[in-house]
């Protein structure tokens, strides 16, 4: 909608009247009436009476004073004989041939065998919908919960993988509805063959039970620009039953750039770029896997995907900066000719008990899109696993936004986790999405509950579809930079597919000194919210920017893998004016660049003929790297500085995050990396899966075994 | 507990006759569809009888209620194919009073009069042809080209389509009135 069309809107609000209260109870009660007549036409008795004298004899007698000739007598008789022979077991064991003993059983077990595939597949969606890792125990309870009291929401989600009718667009604000979507109990034998579709596919993904058709090849094709509209029309076969209504269309829109350029060294030595400690992408990659479609190119970015994982970098020491750069060289797995540069931030881990007291607004969207099991219900048990992890110092406040804004926990401590565990469970969707509302009343509410020494963060948590006030992902920004400057944090989990606008979640995570993480399932929450939540609510240093400076003696090309929605200008690093990431306590950051050596059979550039010479430096490192970073709430930022060196052997940490690398790209735009395929890179990751104390390494090797399938 | 109920579901059970039900679901969308009534008719009466002819007619229209589509775009049609009646009824009873002369032509002026006292818009609304008019009430409801093609039974092409028409038309009449 453009201006012309808003101010219109505004207008029209303004000059819609209230209607008439004595008028709306008027016509209301005789809606009611109505309703009422029209029930009682279908229920009032009949005129003639259906309740004759009932029994075997009255048939028989209505029967024999109906049918008067003997030939009718003699045929009725015949068949009711010969339905005796063919229907009674006594019967048929006198009409059947010994030698052919087999067909009841047969018919009995696939009678019996049917419903238990149905039954099968459905606990198998459960599964799929709320991967629940069988180490966390508080997840139990929702496991059992789930198959008992929605059955149809289940189904609903089955039916949205079936038939991958899949419309991202950035305007289009579209409620969606599980009811609409299952009018009717799916019959058992089409999800039956599906999953066993999946079973063949993968043993191995939780989200394996509703493998649609693969999505159709061309979808990797299209990149970049968020704007583009992408309509996969469903296969043919994925329309099991002509009752199943065809999926409402899907409005999701994702941040993304074009996909980082080769750079030539000579020409531009330079590259700039804000850390990014976002999760979120990974998270939608694996919801896409899961449901068996493989993600938009435009939802995968790489650095999001490399950063899920927590990595085993040295940590810094006591005293030292508040994080400590790694910076390795290494062959590209991919390219023998070329190497990977993989810098490591690895922030220090203070206690958590030591922190200053925190100031908790939790900005819940009810509006209607959110009724959805994986939305809205997953959000109450993922903010009840972080309530639980609070200390008694900490203040909670909640604040529900959906045609209008208002608070609904008044400010009260952690240690009064009854009454927060209550207004949590009391929340209910309905109406639209007045995001910016809600936004305002949470950090004014924030504001108030700010002392000295305590830090305030709003945490949102949304679907990202925001229909009424500002839904402009830039109006938004503009409007979150502002209130950054009070001193507020705001992190930003997403919740729930269909019409998930991961473009305002990022445009709102970036621009509010926050995180913007996706929650897909009750063990992300536990990641996200349990694991790693002090990482999630301390910041250990502010707008931390990375400048890295090749060395045109030895590099003649490179390429930054990923990081393209965070790409600085060069003069914006020494601006600390300039907004950039946080980096949360004990988080980690890996960055990683493919260059390729002077002299290198890979080089993709011929050097230039009349161009000067200039390259005179005969060091012989590889570049360098320059960090800049601000302790919490400083206006002045720090430098560290350190060379990249030769090549070297890497690690399994690196080697991980180079494998997670090659898998972003053969998602997004796997242009660079020759016939280096699916099988190397599980390969690579398999081998490096280190201790993976919490299972992600595994699950992620799980998830490129289903991309392999899916991209057959 | 029944607040928490989706709309489809309560709508399907007032279908099958569930008194409490429809009673909520209409308590639960007067609001807006009054709303939507006054921006397709453009005047507080007529928005009043409209919602009322809808009311009236819900309860029998509610059986056709398949669950295919969410209540809100089912509504809605209800709502604008009770205009497209209203506006019907009030065509055939124009040409009939046409030629009524003198006492008729002094009133429609006072009409006249009064819709000049109406705010801007409204007035330009009211100029919009009704297909037009349709469309805007529904967009400006924050209904997306998409649903508002679903309630109107067309393409969503047509509607972005009669949108631009519609903003020409606007602007026209506001340069004709700037010019005056």
């Amino acid at each position: 909608m453009n201006d012309d069309l808003d101010d219109l809107k505004a207008m029209m609000d303004a000059a819609t009247p209230r209607p008439d209260a004595a008028r709306r109870a008027e016509n209301i009660a005789l809606a009611q009436k109505n309703f009422a007549d029209i029930q009682g036409s279908r229920t009032a008795p009949r005129p003639t009476s259906t309740n004759r004298p009932k029994g075997l004899w009255t048939g028989v007698r209505t029967m024999l004073n109906t049918m008067t000739t003997k030939g009718a007598l003699t045929t009725t008789t015949a068949l009711v004989a010969c339905g005796f022979l063919l229907l009674t077991p006594q019967a048929q064991d006198l009409l059947r041939p010994p030698s052919n003993p087999q067909i009841t059983m047969t018919e009995f077990d696939t009678i019996r065998s049917a419903p238990q595939d149905g039954v099968a597949s459905v606990a198998e969606d459960v599964m799929a919908t709320n991967t629940i890792a069988p180490e966390s125990s508080s997840a139990l309870p929702q496991v059992q919960q789930l198959p008992l009291t929605m059955p149809e929401q289940d189904e609903s989600f089955a039916n949205r993988a079936t038939a991958p009718a899949e419309r991202s667009r950035l305007a289009i604000k579209d409620a969606q509805d599980t009811g609409e979507t299952a009018p009717t109990p799916p019959t058992p034998a089409p999800e039956a063959s599906i999953a066993m579709e999946s079973t063949a596919l993968s043993d191995a993904v939780e989200g394996a039970a509703e493998l649609a058709p693969a999505a159709p090849p061309n979808m990797r094709g299209l990149s970049g620009a968020v704007t583009e509209e992408i309509m996969i029309l469903p296969a043919p076969a994925s329309q099991p039953d002509a009752r199943f209504i065809a999926p409402p269309a899907q409005t999701e829109a994702f941040a993304n750039a074009d996909t980082n350029p080769l750079r030539i060294t000579s020409e531009d030595p330079v590259s700039t770029f804000s850390i990014d400690v976002d999760t979120a992408s990974y998270a939608i990659v694996r919801s896409s896997l899961s449901r068996g479609q493989l993600p938009p190119a435009q939802a995968v970015r790489i650095e999001e995907m490399i950063n899920y994982f927590p990595y085993d970098y040295p940590a810094p020491d006591l005293g030292e900066a508040p994080f400590r750069p790694t910076v390795t060289t290494f062959q590209t797995p991919w390219n023998a000719d070329t190497q990977l540069v993989h810098i490591a931030l690895q922030g220090q881990m203070p206690a958590l008990d030591d922190g200053p007291p925190l100031n908790l607004v939790f900005l819940i969207d009810t509006s209607g899109s959110m009724d959805d099991p994986a939305k809205l219900p997953l959000l109450k048990q993922s903010f009840r696993l972080m309530v639980d992890r609070l200390r008694p110092q900490d203040e909670v406040a909640i604040v529900e936004y959906a045609g209008s804004a208002g608070q609904v926990l008044a400010p009260t401590p952690a240690s009064d986790r009854t009454t927060i565990l209550q207004a949590i469970q009391g929340l209910g969707a309905g109406g639209s999405t007045n995001g910016q509302g809600g936004l305002e009343q949470a950090y004014a509410i924030a504001d108030a509950m700010a002392t000295n020494g305590e830090v305030s963060r709003v945490i949102l948590a949304t679907d990202g579809d925001f229909n009424v006030g500002i839904s402009n992902p830039d109006a938004l920004k503009a409007f979150i930079a502002d209130k950054r400057d009070t001193g507020t944090y705001l992190s930003v989990l997403g919740f729930g597919r269909g019409n998930l606008d991961d473009a305002t979640m990022q445009a709102l995570a970036q621009n509010g000194n926050g995180t913007a993480a996706y929650i897909d399932t009750l063990s992300e929450a536990q990641k996200v919210l349990v694991d790693q939540l002090s990482g999630a609510l301390f910041a250990i240093a502010e707008d931390v920017k990375v400048q890295v400076e090749f060395n045109p003696a030895q590099v003649a090309e490179y390429r930054l893998i990923g990081y393209e929605t965070r790409a600085l200008n060069r003069e914006d690093f020494n601006n600390d004016a300039v907004d950039a990431g946080e980096l949360g306590a004990g988080h980690s950051v890996t960055a990683i660049y493919e260059i390729t050596p002077v002299g290198s059979p890979a080089q993709l550039s011929d050097p230039l003929r009349y161009a000067p010479n200039t390259v005179a430096s005969a060091s012989d490192e590889l570049g360098f790297v320059k960090l800049r970073y601000k302790a919490p709430g400083a206006d002045v930022s720090q430098l560290i500085e350190t060379p990249i060196v030769g090549s070297g052997i890497p690690g399994t940490e690196a080697n991980f995050a180079a494998a997670i690398a090659g898998f972003g790209q053969l998602l997004r735009n796997p242009q660079y990396l020759g016939d280096w395929g699916y099988d190397a890179a599980i390969a690579l990751a398999n081998a490096n899966r280190g201790e993976d104390a919490f299972g992600y390494r595994t699950e992620a090797v799980q998830l490129m075994r289903l991309a392999q399938s899916l991209s057959r | 507990m029944r607040m928490m109920t989706s709309d489809e579901d309560l709508a399907t059970a007032a279908a099958s006759g569930d008194g409490a039900a429809f009673a909520s679901l209409l308590d639960r969308h007067y609001d807006r569809l009054f709303a939507f009534c006054f921006r397709l008719t453009g005047a507080r009466a007529e928005a009043e009888d409209l919602t009322q002819d809808i009311c009236a007619a819900l309860p029998a229209k509610l059986a056709s209620y398949q669950g295919r589509a969410k209540v809100t775009t089912w509504l809605y049609r209800v709502a604008v194919n009770a205009a497209h009646d209203r506006r019907r009824k009030r065509a055939t009873y124009m040409k009939a009073s046409d030629g009524w002369g003198d006492w008729e032509t002094g009133r429609k002026a006072a009409i006249a009069d009064t819709s000049a006292q109406l705010d801007w818009l409204t007035a330009a609304m009211n100029q919009l042809n009704d297909d037009l008019r349709d469309t805007l009430a529904l967009v400006l409801d924050d209904m997306t080209h998409a649903q508002a093609a679903e309630v109107l039974g067309v393409s969503e092409g047509t509607i972005s389509w009669r949108i631009s028409e519609a903003k020409k038309a606007l602007r026209a009449i506001k340069e004709k009135e700037d010019a005056v």
